[in-house]
């Protein structure tokens, strides 16, 4: 694409986004992206003219909050290529539909002497609910590690299964080496070992298209906030089979079917998992951040967010002191760039970017373990979206060469 | 946009070339500090006699914010009582948290350049480490 090509596109999308002016260059999407305006309307929207308490009423307000609602399931269900709206449940974000997955699904069907694998490169939030689940059940928690190019292997995953393994848990796309996990073939490895896959698309859903049959993943959590959606919805995707055995992880309101004084009956999928007043306002915001993605294009999304990564691994590369975490590769890194800068602390490193209005993160990103295995405490990270710009990358990376002479190293 | 002025000549001479980062062989006090979320990690190690503070040093890692910060603070410790200390470090928290008077901030000498801290929240618990892991071992 010609460079006047590109910036009118950047100026076409931007101006959807209000809160991407000049005075900032936004490099932390994956810890949240930044909203365009259809989607911070549509709560609004919502609030303005179908608010009511949906799923119970019997007046024609509620009957329309409650289609908006399960519309945007709907939206969902064909934008991750489930089977049915029955296998979508609305949560607050990913990190709670993986507790739902753990306590619902782990708590009741390990046993003591099972094993759950987790991958090195998991969030915490797909790591310590199995930490829990291992602790109360006494099955055992193993590691699958990746090489120094943060790949794991087949050949490394097929050593880490054992006939003890019942549930494997591990991040589509990390959030700390942008590295994109095989899926699809370590989901059949684990079947054919008789193993459940739990998958955390946080990192994946909002930048490649992700089909959940085509993965034939049991599980699958992702969360709205990441992926231009409002904070406070997330969805968790299971398997028919799967979710109609698994108990309710939250008990209450609008999830039963029958209650007496001595017990219940609960609802059917999905509202099952559905306790109490939902956020429709969320899942309609949600399903117009999904629109606009469409709008878009998931090509367009990948296109520009290939070109911007490769751009920044580049000058990233090229500047001194800095080491980057993760695959050679840029083609690898899917927007996230996690590095060092020699004799500078991560946390001054940011400090020091965000006075010219650069915001990265920096610190263990939640995922400790990893940064365990890497050999460091902390790392700064620049992560990367589709409405991001190369005069912003210039901008990040002119900064970055001023911080070891602010700290006061001599040039 | 906030400025982080705090990254100033002192802070940045303490950090990289620190007078009290060393080991102390005849030290009576030893504790060792840590900020789990960031990494900060010193070991503090003092030599007090008869309730004076006649020595000190510390070892460690983490940002220039925590080292320079514990430096700054043995700067002003050594020599004094341990209670003039726990007083120092209680105007030391009361500036990055709040507000003090100009005398008071002249007692603090150059750990008072950390003073616009207050200002960058995330930052507060890097400047207090040192002044923490103080308190925690004379109390």
């Amino acid at each position: 694409m010609q460079t006047e090509e590109r910036r009118q596109q950047d100026h076409k999308i931007r101006k959807d986004f209000p809160l991407l002016t000049e005075d900032i260059a936004y490099l932390d999407s994956a810890a949240t992206a930044q909203k365009p305006e259809t989607v911070i309307d549509a709560e609004a929207v919502f609030y303005k003219q179908y608010n009511a308490n949906p799923l119970r009423g019997l007046y024609q307000l509620s009957v329309e909050a409650t289609n908006r609602y399960e519309e945007a399931r709907e939206c969902v269900r064909a934008f991750i290529g489930a089977a049915s709206t029955e296998e979508i449940i609305f949560t607050r974000n990913a990190t709670e539909s993986l507790n739902l997955v753990a306590y619902s699904y782990g708590m009741h069907v390990l046993r003591e002497g099972d094993e759950i694998l987790v991958s090195i490169m998991e969030h915490h939030s797909n790591f310590l609910p199995w930490l829990q689940v291992a602790q109360s059940s006494g099955a055992q928690v193993r590691f699958v590690e990746c090489d120094g190019q943060g790949r794991i292997t087949e050949e490394r995953f097929r050593a880490a299964l054992t006939p003890r393994t019942k549930l494997v848990a591990m991040t589509q796309i990390s959030n700390v080496l942008g590295c994109l996990n095989d899926i699809a073939l370590f989901a059949r490895i684990a079947h054919e070992n008789g193993a459940v896959f739990v998958a955390d698309g946080a990192q994946s859903v909002p930048h490649i298209p992700v089909d959940v049959q085509a993965l034939d993943v049991d599980f699958l959590a992702f969360s709205g906030h990441k992926m231009l959606g409002p904070m406070g919805i997330g969805v968790l995707y299971g398997k028919r089979a799967l979710l109609q055995q698994m108990p309710p992880f939250l008990y209450g309101g609008e999830m039963i079917e029958k209650v007496t004084r001595t017990g219940a009956t609960y609802a059917e999928l999905p509202h099952k998992f559905e306790a109490g007043t939902v956020n429709a306002a969320g899942a309609y915001g949600l399903q117009k951040a999904i629109e606009y993605m469409q709008q878009i294009g998931l090509e367009t999304i990948q296109e520009r967010e290939a070109f911007l990564t490769q751009y920044a691994y580049a000058k990233l590369r090229e500047t001194p002191y800095v080491t980057i975490f993760g695959a050679d590769d840029p083609a690898e890194h899917h927007g996230i760039l996690t590095f060092r800068l020699e004799g500078a602390h991560p946390h001054d490193v940011a400090a020091i970017l965000s006075d010219s209005g650069v915001c990265v993160r920096a610190g263990h990103h939640c995922a400790q373990p990893l940064l365990q295995h890497l050999g460091v405490s902390s790392t700064t990270r620049a992560s990367l979206a589709f409405y991001n710009t190369t005069e912003e990358i210039d901008r990040f990376v002119e900064v970055l060469q001023t911080v070891r002479r602010k700290l006061g190293h001599a040039e | 946009m906030q400025n982080n002025s705090f990254y100033n000549e002192i802070l940045t001479e303490h950090n990289l070339h620190p007078y009290h980062k060393h080991g102390l062989a005849d030290a009576n006090l030893e504790l060792e500090g840590v900020n789990p979320s960031c990494g900060d990690d010193i070991i503090l190690r003092l030599k007090v006699v008869d309730d004076v503070i006649v020595d000190g040093a510390y070892e460690g890692e983490g940002c220039a914010i925590s080292q320079a910060s514990a430096d700054m603070m043995l700067d002003l410790l050594i020599g004094k009582s341990k209670e003039e200390g726990l007083r120092l470090a209680d105007i030391f928290s009361r500036m990055i948290k709040d507000k003090i008077s100009d005398e008071e901030l002249e007692e603090l000498e150059e750990a008072g350049v950390l003073a616009d801290i207050s200002h960058m929240p995330a930052r507060v618990k890097c400047a207090m480490l040192g002044w923490r892991t103080f308190r925690e071992m004379v109390e």
